[in-house]
């Protein structure tokens, strides 16, 4: 419906509260800068649509870092380059919530880069207006990834060079080589003609997420008057002269019509499924210990599991750690391992302590457990005085060489073979332990156990493996 | 009769509406300073067809108020 009467837009405030200082009427932006007209575009499209009250607006890192000062809507403003990834969470968490991203090149395309293209591609539904100025305008007009080859600015003083920078960034380009998004546009705040386009464009752009269409953007060319140097009648000239022959305006991606209006139920969690999800509402076996209880060698001990990728070294760490949270204790657990996911190298460290634990780093343990014979050779050095170390006998043809330390030698892997799987020899392990250092209590440990165990089918052979550990380690006696 | 309203406190003299008008009914007025320190843009008086150009045109929010018809026939 055409309007008799073009004045500001609802959608913006009709005095900028937000805004500091004594002029709480004008906007803070140069004259002839392209947000201000984007600014309207904007705000009389949501005001338009009737969708004030339900619309967030995301300021950026820049120039328009002050979108909140004059939007009429939700408004928050995020780190520099990230305001795709909050828009995400905000839409997420709120599908009925139109979410509007407004970013500039230094944001978007720089240190935002990869943002955009993971919103993009996964295709969140969510509108970002794209303003391209060649520059960085707030920080006083250094070069940005969209400033033109041969574009002087405060940093490429005699023009950007290819060789040195590169060619500027096509972003709408680069977006429809994606599947995901949905309409993809530049435009240009120039004549009236593309003005109208621009109009045009933003309201397709916001439509697009009403309907749960999906990903839309929309890159304008917009004038940096301050920035380029130039007046603003001068500056609008530049962006048809100079910036258009490289980023055409045009539609590069519209699939609007093919897609199925997408509009998923807000998720609702309440406090009972919350818990439920955490695991807090289970009755879980906990009985609180002091240290004062263990030998004095183990009390508040630092662990070092290490062994080949796939000898279950984590998840004894896991265990040990579990049981002793069961246990009222603090403990920390940090793994270390290869890359390959059998048959590295791998370690784990674990506290347990009665006391605050700082770094969970275990440099010197006092428990060592070396399940290969490389883990034996490179940890027995660091073994604590009276210590002890719990070695696999299976793989490791040597006896330690400390003799201020206590040993177990065990054929832990022939143990768990013969248990019915290789799988099994860690928990083994945890038998002796339980056994050798009387720090954690068997039942306690079992119930641990089943905790980090994924596969529950194995639990009841994990428990005879325990058992049989500590029947093992008692027979050493 | 159509016409532009310029509230002049609100104009930052960026001349963009008068490059834009297409039959060059706005200039410049360079007898007036207004609060931010420019020459304000000002309407001819005449001419205006109410095609909304320079409301587009302008950066400001509140600096052109564009009445498409007669003030009186638009409220």
């Amino acid at each position: 419906m055409a309007k008799d009467i073009l004045k500001k837009p609802d959608a913006l405030y009709e005095v900028y509260h937000r805004k500091p200082g004594e002029d709480k009427k004008n906007i803070h932006y140069c004259p002839g800068c392209g947000h201000g007209v984007l600014h309207k575009l904007i705000a009389e499209a949501i005001s338009d649509f009737g969708v004030a009250d339900r619309t967030i607006m995301i300021s950026p890192v820049g120039c328009s870092v002050f979108v909140y000062y004059y939007f009429d809507t939700g408004n928050i403003q995020a780190a520099h380059g990230r305001a795709p990834a909050v828009a995400t969470g905000l839409k997420r968490a709120n599908p009925d919530t139109i979410v509007i991203s407004y970013q500039g090149d230094g944001d978007l395309a720089a240190i935002g880069g990869n943002n955009i293209l993971q919103a993009a591609n996964r295709g969140e539904n969510i509108t970002v207006f794209f303003v391209n100025n060649a520059i960085y305008g707030m920080t006083g007009g250094q070069m940005a990834p969209t400033t033109l080859v041969g574009q002087k600015t405060m940093t490429t003083p005699y023009g950007r060079s290819v060789q040195n920078e590169g060619y500027p960034i096509k972003v709408v380009e680069l977006l429809a080589t994606l599947e995901s998004p949905a309409y993809l546009e530049r435009c240009a705040l120039t004549d009236a003609k593309n003005i109208a386009k621009t109009r045009k464009a933003v309201r397709k752009a916001i439509k697009c997420q009403i309907d749960g269409k999906g990903f839309s953007l929309v890159e304008v060319l917009s004038a940096c008057p301050s920035g380029w140097k130039l007046t603003p009648v001068q500056a609008k000239k530049w962006i048809t002269d100079r910036m258009m022959s490289y980023f055409p305006l045009g539609v590069t991606k519209d699939v609007i019509d093919e897609r199925e209006g997408y509009h998923p139920e807000k998720v609702k969690l309440t406090g009972d499924r919350i818990e439920e999800i955490l695991g807090l509402k289970k009755e879980k076996l906990f009985r609180d210990k002091s240290m004062s209880e263990v030998p004095e060698q183990y009390r508040n001990p630092q662990i070092k599991v290490a062994g080949f990728g796939g000898q279950g070294v984590l998840l004894l760490g896991q265990t040990l750690a579990e049981a002793g949270m069961r246990h009222g204790w603090n403990v920390s657990w940090i793994p270390s391992y290869g890359p390959e996911m059998r048959g590295g190298t791998a370690n784990c460290q674990v506290h347990i302590s009665e006391n605050d634990i700082g770094a969970p780093v275990v440099d010197f343990p006092n428990i060592l457990i070396a399940m290969n014979k490389p883990s034996l050779d490179k940890f027995e050095p660091t073994v604590q005085p009276g210590g002890i170390i719990f070695y696999n006998t299976s793989l490791i043809d040597r006896k330690p060489e400390r003799d201020d330390v206590e040993t177990v030698g065990l054929p832990f892997t022939d143990i768990g073979d013969e248990l019915g799987s290789l799988r099994f020899a860690n928990m083994v392990v945890v038998g002796a332990i339980i056994e050798k250092t009387r720090l954690l209590d068997e039942d306690i440990v079992k119930e641990a156990m089943k905790e980090v165990i994924h596969n529950k089918k194995f639990i009841p052979d994990n428990i005879v493996a325990i058992e049989r550990g500590m029947a093992e380690a008692k027979k050493l006696e | 009769m159509a016409k532009i309203v310029v509230q002049v406190d609100h104009c930052k003299g960026c001349e963009l509406c008068v490059e834009a008008c297409p039959v060059g009914c706005i200039e410049i007025d360079n007898e007036v300073l207004n609060k931010l320190g420019y020459h304000p843009a000002k309407y001819k008086g005449t001419g205006c067809t109410g095609c909304g150009i320079c409301y587009y045109t302008c950066p400001e929010p509140d600096a052109i108020i564009v009445y498409k018809k007669n003030e009186r026939e638009a409220a």
